[in-house]
């Protein structure tokens, strides 16, 4: 891109790239902890957060190692330390979702009846153990009534109603945000049921309402998602992901 | 000093139907493959395993050895959903116990420590309570008061791992990135059968690599197997990367299909069988 930063005009944002930032906001002010992004679009904001306003972020290269965003190994993170830094709660980690249901429960296991499953899916993985230590958010790269459910099939991520049984065990529950291709939302309502944080630019409340599954809190004005800096823009589109791995996840 | 090695057919001779069989490697890494596809070609059947699941789940399962897996996930990483798995768990082929990543370690680490059980802050809000209902909590004994899961001790029978290098006497190696639980899979088992990629002389192990680099001690190994490729297709760091091409195939093949080109012979049979494959694509 030889576009001067200067000349960076809002048509010029994809939603892919306004799902980059909003994925990155999940780290700001996070400090020192270790972002573990899953998914592409995560990735990048991950990248994107650490190399502007979130510096002292940990980042991995999705195996063993603890990475700069360059590629340069400055720690060991093997599975059974990674497991136990869960539980030291330095982390948050944004995973995806197969459903998510209105208090923030995920499933990632299974469609239909768990003894018998429709489709089976990946299992629980490390959801019930993050959700129930570390900041949880999710990027659900489609948002449509099939992930955006009234009930989840099996609770893999533990949602607020769920925690709220619990009270002795959910001390470190916190599930900040959860991203999609059309906008952010939050728990900030008194029942922590989920809300419409911000619309990414170009998608509208009512095309938010149609694809999800369950009755969202919806503020009287919503915010659009911010919109990128210059600075931001460039990194994303020639220093982090200059091959556009974004567009696989989103094609807008 | 015991000379440990064997054949994956010995090790296979020293199995039974019924047994708990904990597997090493992690999704489509460091899988012990030719052990898993020696035991494919025994009569052994009835088993529950032990796994951050892989292919060894999903072949294992197709072929209908599997009475019950212990498992946080089956996958081939690179293809998320493992298809061989999918099809047996959705027609109901086998019994599942399906719990957290983090509650699975502690289960191993509980067995390798002969405790009955270890304290873990997961599952508990989610469905791992409600498809698992044998589980049991425990409340800290301390003013905290904190209720925890009290995962129960995976106990094994036999343990299976793929590891880069070993001596005769059953000393492990591992030369990539990551360990995965392979120590812990050996200690948590009655017996554990070590296959790797080449067996070197003891004094070999630390002439290249570091000695933290010494996973497995032997005092947990009851056999040692020489099977260079013995991970293929999951990936055996820094020795291969993971096979794609031929995994791809394996996730595209009806399973009968798969099995009858590649797993109707010995290991020397399926080596060549991918030879001629690779051939093929040219």
């Amino acid at each position: 891109m030889d576009v001067p930063p200067t000349d960076v005009t809002r048509s010029d944002v994809l939603r892919s790239e306004y799902c980059v930032i909003a994925c990155a906001e999940a780290w700001r002010d996070a400090g020192e902890i270790l972002a573990s992004p899953m998914g592409l679009i995560p990735s990048v904001g991950a990248r994107l957060a650490r190399l502007t306003f979130a510096p002292d972020l940990l980042l991995t290269d999705g195996e063993a190692m603890i990475v700069r965003p360059d590629g340069t190994p400055e720690g060991w993170l093997p599975y059974r330390q990674h497991l136990a830094l869960v539980s030291g709660g330095r982390r948050h980690v944004m995973m995806g979702a197969s459903q998510i249901d209105r208090y923030g429960n995920q499933n990632i296991s299974c469609i239909g009846d768990w003894a018998r499953p429709k489709r089976q899916l990946l299992g629980v993985r490390g959801a019930p153990i993050n959700t129930l230590n570390n900041p949880t958010s999710y990027w659900i790269p489609r948002h449509s009534r099939r992930v955006f459910v009234e009930k989840v099939d099996m609770v893999c991520g533990v949602g607020y109603d769920r925690v709220a049984e619990h009270p002795g065990t959910a001390l470190f529950h916190r599930v900040p945000r959860v991203v999609s291709d059309l906008g952010v939302f939050d728990f900030a309502t008194p029942d922590r049921s989920m809300r419409l944080a911000s619309l990414h630019p170009g998608v509208t409340v009512e095309q938010v309402r149609e694809a999800t599954g369950f009755e969202l809190t919806v503020p009287d004005e919503v915010p659009p998602t911010r919109e990128p800096t210059p600075e931001e823009l460039r990194l994303i589109r020639e220093v982090i992901d200059p091959a556009d791995t974004r567009r696989r996840e989103v094609a807008v | 000093m015991t000379d440990k090695t064997m054949t994956a057919d010995e090790v296979v001779s020293r199995l039974a139907s019924g047994m708990t069989l904990g597997i090493g490697g992690w999704g489509s890494r460091r899988k012990p493959l030719s052990l898993v596809r020696a035991l494919l070609r025994s009569d052994i059947t009835d088993l529950t395993l032990v796994s951050y699941g892989g292919p060894d789940v999903g072949m294992l399962a197709a072929a209908g050895r599997v009475r019950k897996l212990v498992a946080p996930f089956v996958t081939l990483d690179s293809v998320p959903l493992e298809p061989h798995y999918r099809a047996a768990r959705e027609r109901g082929a086998f019994e599942l116990t399906e719990v957290d990543e983090g509650m699975f370690m502690w289960g191993l680490r509980a067995a390798a420590n002969r405790l009955p059980f270890l304290p873990v802050r997961a599952g508990i809000g989610s469905d791992v309570m409600r498809v698992n209902p044998g589980l049991r909590t425990v409340s800290s004994p301390y003013d905290d008061g904190e209720t925890f899961v009290a995962m129960p001790a995976l106990r094994l029978d036999a343990a299976l791992v793929h590891v880069n290098r070993a001596d005769r006497l059953g000393n492990g190696q591992y030369l990539g990135p990551d360990p995965y639980f392979d120590d812990l899979f050996c200690e948590a088992a009655d017996a554990a059968y070590v296959s790797c990629e080449r067996i070197v002389d003891t004094a070999e192990l630390t002439k290249e690599a570091p000695v933290q680099s010494l996973l497995v001690k032997r005092l947990s190994v009851t056999g040692v197997v020489e099977a260079p490729g013995g991970a293929h297709f999951t990936s055996c760091a820094p020795d291969y990367g993971r096979d794609e091409d031929f995994q791809r195939l394996y996730a595209a093949t009806p399973w009968a299909e798969f099995s009858e080109r590649f797993l109707a012979g010995d290991e020397a049979a399926y080596r060549s069988a991918v030879r001629n494959w690779q051939e093929e694509q040219g």
